[in-house]
């Protein structure tokens, strides 16, 4: 059994231990992550994903801020009970612009991927500042002061300028345009047919419901957002993906 | 290993670390462990080869099984829908009027309304369905657009003041302080305090109602009993969306309010929204 015991040559000297682990997890990595980089049936194209307009990618950063993935997920999975709860089966396409990406891995809340259009907006404020009067069993707690952080999208330009770099493809047209289109998506009186050319399908509404954008806005722009940008009526899935 | 650490009491190898004089042993592991691990190295190799595992140029191997997360889910969803596929057409194609003469259908919609109720309604309109500030009560027999079952099925299926539905429910109360003078405003709160039977200011009032024949009657009716066909409230009653004291009041003909209701029609199906509007019916106030 001489064979059995030389791995006691690796084990005695702890430089050949380091190099031989960094071989055993680099084959882990090669085989589990680099092919999901390059396989087809990994990487599915979909129509109407679009990058997030000026508005929801700041409201996207409040969630994050906020530790909203804690307890909320956005991922519908294929099973069947989450399908007639939640809607369709997220896709990957769906989270292709997300960095990071807001999966979530716990559910104390219910998933909200597909929460979009769901509620009225009047309902999400009433739910922001007091989950309880609406859901008397919720256990959310208040983010009433979100209503009273007024926001201005002072850096929202360089917000997506970040987000290009790291590979969402926000063109110069519509981050030249970042403050206007994030001041218009709140303003339904204004002109917005810009907004919607760059982003079509983005809702405006004065989110909160009173004067002035405030986080309010921003985070409700988001959440009416999620789970719409993909025609189910439309889309068909492929089996082997 | 060069030289051979005997421990003299038991005369096993020991690994030749020493913790101020404390020795370890060197006993090999326990045949069955090392059996279990092989075995788990077997079962891999084969469960790669029947499950979609191996990376190769485009694809992944698909596996000898033929499993598919998609396949899988659809079937399922498909075999539950075959399942209820007789009592669903027939629901969605049945004229509500007529629902209670069909006891088993009737049956199946009310219980099958309430899960959806839960799933997608009780947000708003609350686990029980008593509502809260601004989402209307569903257990009594007070009706902003009607409570008549195929009054409630349209409702539910185009929703309310929505931008998403061309048939919507519609109407806007305008916010009157942009148009009334604020003692003008105190005044038709205190109308409207009269016409729900509760405290009020009779001078005040009196000068409201002229008013509310003004500016509110179109909506509201001469006498206060609102419109079903604009969705607008009854206030000779004691039930209030956003409250009925003066605050709320006030508030209420000074900025107006503006209930938004989703449309169901494309997310729940027919049968569903007919399923959803027999359990609302039946919840006490149907008409």
């Amino acid at each position: 059994m001489a064979f059995l015991t030389k791995h006691q040559i690796l084990e005695r000297s702890p430089t050949l231990l380091l190099v031989f682990s960094f071989l055993v997890v680099s084959v882990g990595g090669i085989v589990e992550i680099a092919p999901l980089f390059y396989l087809e049936n990994t990487i599915e194209e979909v129509d109407g994903v679009r990058p997030y307009s000026p508005l929801e990618l700041t409201g996207r950063d409040i969630y994050v801020r906020e530790g909203c993935y804690v307890c909320h997920s956005q991922m519908i999975r294929p099973m069947r009970d989450e399908v007639e709860r939640y809607g369709h089966y997220s896709l990957a396409a769906e989270s292709m612009y997300d960095h990071p990406h807001q999966w979530g891995s716990k559910r104390t809340g219910p998933d909200v991927a597909r929460v979009g259009g769901r509620y009225s907006d009047a309902w999400h404020v009433d739910h922001l500042n007091d989950p309880q009067s609406v859901v008397p069993e919720s256990i959310m707690p208040k983010y009433a002061f979100l209503g009273r952080t007024p926001i201005d999208g002072q850096y929202v330009g360089e917000l997506m300028e970040t987000h290009r770099m790291v590979g969402v493809p926000y063109t110069d047209e519509m981050i030249e345009q970042a403050r206007a289109d994030f001041a218009v998506q709140a303003d339904p009186d204004e002109d917005w047919d810009g907004l919607l050319e760059r982003y079509p399908g983005a809702v405006v509404s004065n989110f909160d419901g009173q004067p002035g954008i405030t986080e309010m806005d921003a985070l409700i722009a988001y959440l009416q957002m999620l789970g719409t940008l993909v025609d189910f009526s439309t889309f068909v899935p492929d089996a082997s993906r | 290993m060069s030289e051979q650490d005997i421990d003299k009491e038991t005369g096993i190898e020991t690994t030749g670390h020493d913790w101020d004089g404390i020795r370890e042993l060197n006993n090999p592991l326990p045949r069955w462990w090392l059996w279990c691990f092989y075995l788990t190295i077997i079962w891999g190799i084969g469960y790669t080869i029947a499950y979609p595992a191996w990376p190769l140029v485009s694809q992944a191997t698909s596996g000898l099984l033929g499993y598919s997360t998609r396949a899988e889910v659809a079937e399922e969803i498909a075999r539950f829908e075959q399942k209820n596929s007789a009592l669903r057409t027939e629901l969605a194609n049945v004229e509500l009027a007529a629902l209670s003469e069909n006891a088993d259908l009737n049956r199946y919609a009310v219980a099958g309304g309430a899960a959806v109720f839960r799933t997608y309604c009780s947000q708003c309109h609350g686990s029980g369905a008593a509502g809260a500030k601004g989402y209307p009560n569903l257990l009594d027999d007070d009706w902003l657009w009607g409570g008549e079952l195929d009054q409630i099925a349209y409702t539910v299926r185009h929703g309310i003041r929505n931008e998403v539905d061309a048939d919507a429910h519609w109407s806007q109360m305008p916010a009157f302080g942009e148009i009334l003078e604020e003692d003008e405003i105190g005044q038709v709160v205190q109308h409207v305090m009269a016409l729900s039977g509760q405290e009020h200011e009779a001078n005040l009032a009196s000068q409201g109602a002229v008013i509310f024949e003004e500016q509110c009657s179109a909506c509201h009716g001469e006498a206060g009993l609102g419109d079903r066909e604009q969705g607008a409230p009854n206030l000779t009653d004691a039930i209030w969306l956003y409250g009925g004291d003066t605050d709320s009041l006030t508030q209420t003909v000074t900025y107006s309010r503006f209930g938004v209701m989703p449309p169901w029609g494309d997310r729940l199906g027919e049968a569903d929204v007919k399923a959803v509007a027999a359990y609302v019916h039946q919840l006490g106030g149907g008409e």
